[in-house]
């Protein structure tokens, strides 16, 4: 049984730890649907204990910000303090803020 | 729960029937048609492998002559050995081995559900662990059988000769014996129907065949048997009390 590309596309993994908010990648792998992806997900990165719930999405789904435009992206957002509810001080008697 | 000649060998047949199952899965690592199923196979096989581990103590414990897992799984010869004829023939076809899993986890599933109800404390709390394990393998199996068999013309056929060649040796297992753990006679209406349930999804036909026979639990055993079990205890045998 010789498994094209195609027929048995990549599937990135995501995993929740039991005391986890949130799915974790934990790598990729290959099945031919989204039944099949699932469970082995389940076998290979749940093993240890490493989590109770799995979403596997299509890697071909997946829109990623492109490494090269990370200067552009995201560096201006590193000297602007305002933007942080820390930088302002709450006056006294406000309550609930 | 009077000790007994047969409550001992009905023990060992369950864990028999485990301990054979996970050493032909143990055959599919480095060979499985891709990575990921050579790490599921893997996996069930050592779930097998747990499951026998912890019957064959408890038969040990029941026999009462110090014979430990690893004497029981080590030392015996195919004549003691207690499992069915279905595990122990070669399983090195990718749907054999599906269709095996799907028959033989459709009955491992009912048996460990009636022993974690049942009145041996140490089978309730093994046959608890292992329902949840069994389970997986009935899903593993069912959905590679339906994936097999309702998919193309070769695996369709290839899926039909596999089931063709292991139908008959379900009869083995669903075989009334008052003197198991719990009699397979009052498994087999479950049994049979989740089976063919998911026999029938993959419109696979059941074959109209007269069962194989066989005396596994009394142990008459296939040459194929003595094979594994030369393989599977050379080393043991070769080095009696190493431990590493």
């Amino acid at each position: 049984m010789s498994a094209t590309a195609a027929s048995w596309p990549l599937w990135e993994v995501f995993v929740r730890a039991r005391r986890g908010m949130a799915h974790v990648h934990a790598g990729s792998l290959h099945a031919p649907d989204a039944d099949l992806a699932l469970r082995n997900a389940r076998d290979v990165y749940t093993r240890r204990q490493e989590g109770v719930s799995i979403w596997v999405v299509p890697s071909a789904a997946l829109v990623v910000s492109d490494p090269a435009r990370r200067g552009a992206l995201f560096d201006p957002a590193a000297d602007k303090d305002y933007r942080h509810p820390t930088h302002y001080t709450v006056p006294d008697g406000v309550e609930h803020l | 729960m009077t000790t007994s000649a047969t409550s001992v060998d009905a023990v060992l047949g369950l864990g028999d029937d485990a301990l054979v199952t996970a050493q032909r899965l143990g055959w599919w690592i480095s060979r499985a048609p891709e990575l990921e199923e050579d790490v599921a196979l893997a996996n069930i096989g050592l779930d097998q492998l747990g499951q026998a581990r912890a019957l064959l103590a408890h038969a040990g414990s029941l026999e009462g002559a110090g014979r430990s897992a690893d004497d029981l799984a080590y030392l015996r010869g195919p004549e003691d050995f207690r499992n069915v004829l279905l595990v122990e023939r070669p399983q090195q076809d990718f749907g054999v081995a599906m269709v095996r899993m799907l028959l033989l986890a459709a009955w491992q599933l009912e048996v460990y559900a009636a022993l974690a109800a049942g009145a041996d404390p140490v089978l309730a709390g093994v046959a608890a662990k292992a329902v949840k394990e069994v389970d997986y393998h009935l899903d593993h199996a069912s959905t590679w059988v339906l994936r097999l068999g309702d998919g193309t013309e070769e695996s369709h056929r290839r899926a039909q000769a596999a089931l063709d060649a292991e139908w008959p040796y379900l009869a083995e297992l669903l075989r009334p014996d008052s003197g198991a753990c719990v009699d397979p006679a009052t498994l087999a209406p479950a049994v049979l129907a989740r089976a063919t349930a998911v026999l029938d999804a993959a419109t696979l036909t059941v074959p109209d065949v007269p069962p194989a026979g066989g005396g596994g639990r009394r142990g008459d055993h296939t040459e194929h048997l003595a094979d594994l079990l030369a393989e599977m205890q050379q080393v043991a045998r070769a080095h009696p009390g190493a431990s590493w």
